[in-house]
């Protein structure tokens, strides 16, 4: 139902076309003019209906644009409409091209082809200054916000001449902006010290402060808490009642149904449909962007995979009864400790779910774990060896494989993903005093296979999508055959294929006997793969309950600090 | 032993004053990314042009002026070579300072063979005969003018947070529609045009000439000025006084008795002695811009 070439809007309602027609009549600074200055009759042509009769002129046309980097298409032809006031989500495996797509539409990517229309007119862009200019906003994957700077003067950037700032004016500029969205946000804050939803929300308000008509949100969800999501959303939908047009990218298929109108696919650089949402069962989404029916990991696939049985019936010379050991871990933080008195065993071929609302220590203790802190107090053994405060290069010696939740920082960018994938474990591919590059290369290429990676083990790996990185991080931890694993946040960012895989490999390695901890803010991915569960508050751990047949409502209790007395009490 | 402290304040002014506005210069530059190693040959390109200006058009204004043009080109120069050509910025900042050093000595002993220079039309003191006031007219330029503009500008003007942005995240900074080498390619300009005027306040106000060597290692200095001030404005201000104080100390130390046995190169050392201890007391937990050193590409 790719309406993009049947649908021509008629040229005669067109608006002027230096660009989109302003949202606020009142001028930039008048926000809350906007609501009032926009035609109304155009929003509710698209509006929730999703129908792609609707007679508005679209906000984006995007016809036949290509993109290739060397030999590798991204983008292959792709055709997509944007309406005013609609949400239309982008769905696709990693890889597949959305990022690059959206980036053309910004001006950050140059398109090989293809025509960009805004409001009917065809427009070159070739900067974001283009494309702000155009109506259009971004919030990349990786936000670009000054980290050093206030809230205020984040907003400001764009729109300062070379003068002096108006910063009492800017103050008043976010102010306006936040009220759009129905939030709260202090202009004076710096942006560092904000949280990752406030941060995001801070890109929101910056794209909106520019007058954007068309806001473009790239897995925006993928870093948010659920509180922060259901705010994301109740913004998004004040946004679109306001006429602007959002395009959505998301890998979680319950977020796209619930907050998109129209859904398209994009599997190896090419639109393979678009639907309306309505229309759409998650189930067939996945098959539209995989290519074939896909299921994802449940329970009974855990008990099939086998566990501990199995584990116990290892030979004798078993590694002792707990792999992975820590007791009274004491991490000093700002203000408060951040951990708080952690103990915590894993056995061999069980999965230890840690859940909790992100901030409540979980960073901390996998660093703590990995070598990368030092606790103030308490032990941490792996595999009966005393890895307490010792370097990363020790406790991967022990027998811990690590995967963090920051990939950016697990990766020498700069380095290739051969390097890349052999960095934790020089020794073995050495000759001499030399690196054995053939060895080197085969291994990569048996991973890049195993761990179906899509890139070239020549490839700088700053240039992967962000799913094919972290497969990259899962097959240099996994190669290593650790005894026991930390785990980290394993799929965010993972479309469903890629977060099917990584699950099967946590399971297998469970099957092998490794003692697996599994930290992770998606209950879902919990409950389906752990053994048990212990719920971290404030730094410390306030209940654990087994998973199979665990209580979600009792589980969110415990994550909001009532303990798991108390919780199974209200 | 007496310290004639109103001459010892009087020195520091004018010592200090090539110093400010050096380090001005490197403040701008290293605020937008760039560490402008080319600043030691800029300043001595400014002190050769401002008394080749002033000689030739007979006027120390017209050498100023000349000397400032020719910062302007040496800021660009060190553009091309980070912003444009993206060449790793120590290898194109020292190469800056040996060519543009070079290019002064070799045109010099060309025009004036071996011999000694002739003296130019150099600026005169205001306020001749009061002790401290007694000042060249770019010492007040300096402090009154140039110090409180830049301040400003980097503080409340959109240039300062635009350079600041560029400096921190320059994907941020494009994202926002600013032009990140423009931006650049501006902040080399003007911090050039800064650090020659540096230069020039040698040629054409301390010393009415040119000598080889004449810069002696300042451009340096206010590196670490730049550094021990973290990046700001008036801390560099502060440290550009402070090695100036010592500096002008050192020389009344010299021909007073006590200080007889102190052999002369330790005390001419003292004043670097004191940045070095400055930035082994300061340079801990330094934050540099985010971008520092970074050539910005866009992918
Ligand atoms: N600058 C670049 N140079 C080379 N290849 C690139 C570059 N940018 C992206 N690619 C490649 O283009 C492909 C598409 O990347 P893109 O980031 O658009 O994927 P995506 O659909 O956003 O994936 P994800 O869901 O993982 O974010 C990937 O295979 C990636 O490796
Ligand atoms: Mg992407």
């Amino acid at each position: 139902m790719n309406q993009s070439q049947s649908d021509r809007p008629g040229r005669g309602d067109m608006p002027a076309p230096g660009g989109l027609p302003p949202a606020s009549s009142v001028g930039s600074a008048g926000f809350p003019g906007s609501l009032i200055g926009y035609d109304a009759a155009r929003a509710s042509g698209a509006g929730r209906s999703g129908s792609p009769e609707a007679r508005a002129v679209p906000l984006v046309q995007l016809r036949g644009i290509r993109k290739s980097f060397g030999d590798l298409l991204v983008n292959d032809g792709v055709d997509l409409t944007l309406l005013p006031g609609e949400v239309h989500a982008l769905l696709g495996e990693n890889g597949a091209g959305k990022t690059t797509l959206m980036r053309i539409l910004y001006g950050l990517t140059r398109p090989d082809g293809g025509v960009i229309e805004i409001a009917g007119a065809a427009r070159t862009i070739a900067s974001p200054g283009d494309a702000i200019g155009a109506g259009i906003g971004m919030v990349t994957q990786h936000f670009s916000l000054v980290g050093r700077m206030t809230v205020t003067d984040n907003l400001l950037l764009s729109r300062a001449g070379a003068g002096r700032l108006d910063r009492r004016a800017g103050r008043r500029m976010v102010a306006a902006a936040a009220e759009r969205i129905g939030v709260h946000v202090d202009p004076d804050a710096v942006v560092e010290k904000l949280s990752v939803g406030e941060q995001q929300r801070v890109e929101i308000l910056k794209a909106l402060s520019r007058d954007c008509r068309v806001l473009i949100l790239d897995e925006p969800t993928a870093v948010l808490v659920p509180q922060d999501v259901a705010a994301l959303f109740a913004s998004i939908r004040l946004l679109t009642a306001q006429g602007i047009g959002v395009l959505f990218i998301s890998h979680k298929l319950g977020e796209v149904s619930e907050i998109s109108d129209r859904v398209s696919v994009l599997r190896r650089g090419r639109i393979i449909d678009t639907v309306p949402t309505a229309g759409a069962t998650p189930a067939r989404l996945a098959e539209m962007m995989v290519g074939r029916p896909t299921v994802g990991v449940r329970r009974d696939d855990r008990d099939a995979a086998g566990g501990t049985e199995l584990a116990d019936a290892a030979p004798p010379s078993a590694p002792p009864k707990d792999v992975l050991s820590v007791r009274g871990l004491r991490l000093a933080g700002r203000g408060k400790e951040a951990l708080a008195g952690v103990t915590l065993s894993v056995a061999p071929g069980e999965i230890v779910g840690v859940a909790g609302v992100s901030g409540n220590g979980q960073t901390e203790l996998v660093q703590v774990l990995c070598g990368l802190a030092k606790p103030t107090a308490g032990t941490v053994t792996v595999n009966g060896i005393d890895v307490t405060g010792a370097d990363p290069e020790k406790v991967i010696a022990a027998g811990l494989g690590r995967i963090t939740e920051d990939r950016h920082a697990c990766v020498v960018g700069k380095l290739t993903v051969a390097q890349n994938l052999v960095m934790e474990d020089l020794p073995r591919f050495r000759r001499g005093p030399f690196l054995d590059r053939t060895a080197i290369r085969a291994h990569a290429e048996r991973l890049i296979e195993e761990f179906s990676i899509k890139a070239k083990p020549d490839d700088p790996i700053s240039t992967l999508s962000g799913g094919n990185m972290q497969k990259v991080l899962l097959a240099r931890t996994l190669a290593r055959d650790p005894v026991a694993l930390v785990v980290s946040q394993p799929t965010r960012g993972l479309d469903i294929g890629a977060t099917e895989f990584v699950h099967r490999q946590l399971l297998a390695r469970r099957a092998a006997g490794a003692a697996v901890l599994l930290v992770s803010e998606d209950l879902e991915e919990l409950l389906a793969l752990a053994d048990r569960i212990v719920v971290i508050y404030e730094g410390a751990l306030v209940g654990e309950l087994p998973a199979a047949g665990a209580d979600i409502e009792r589980l969110g209790l415990m994550m909001a600090g009532q303990s798991a007395q108390s919780g199974a009490a209200a | 032993m007496t310290i004639a402290y109103l001459a010892l304040l009087t020195a520091m002014l004018t010592t200090a004053t090539p110093l400010v506005l050096a380090a001005l210069g490197e403040v701008i530059t290293e605020r937008a990314g760039i560490l402008n190693l080319g600043i030691e040959g800029t300043m001595y390109v400014g002190a050769f042009t401002g008394f080749l200006g002033a000689e030739l058009f007979g006027s120390a204004w017209w050498g100023l002026l000349i000397a400032i043009v020719a910062g302007v080109l040496a800021g660009l120069l060190m553009a091309v070579l980070t912003v444009t050509l993206g060449v790793n910025q120590h290898v194109a900042g020292i190469g800056t300072t040996l060519l543009l050093i070079a290019a002064c000595d070799f045109t010099s002993r060309l025009k004036y063979g071996g011999g000694t220079l002739p003296q130019i039309p150099k600026f005169g003191q205001l306020f001749a005969d009061v002790p401290v006031a007694s000042q060249f007219l770019l010492t007040y330029v300096t402090f009154l003018v140039i110090v409180p503009a830049a301040w400003y500008a980097l503080r409340a003007t959109g240039m300062g947070l635009k350079l600041g942005a560029v400096g921190e995240n320059p994907e941020a900074a494009d994202a926002a529609g600013i032009s990140v080498a423009r931006v650049r390619y501006a902040a080399l300009a003007i911090g050039g045009a800064l650090m020659a005027m540096g230069g020039a306040f040698l040629s054409l106000a301390m010393l009415g000439s040119f000598t080889l060597n004449i810069t002696n290692g300042r451009g340096w200095v206010a590196i670490a000025l730049v550094i021990f001030a973290r990046w700001r404005v008036w801390p560099a201000v502060a440290g550009g006084l402070l090695f100036a104080a010592v500096d002008a100390l050192q020389l009344q130390l010299v021909v007073t008795p006590e200080f007889a046995a102190v052999p002369r190169e330790v005390m001419i050392a003292l004043p670097y002695l004191v940045v070095i201890i400055a930035l082994a007391v300061s340079g801990r937990n330094l934050r540099y811009p985010g971008a520092y050193l970074q050539p910005y590409r866009r992918t």
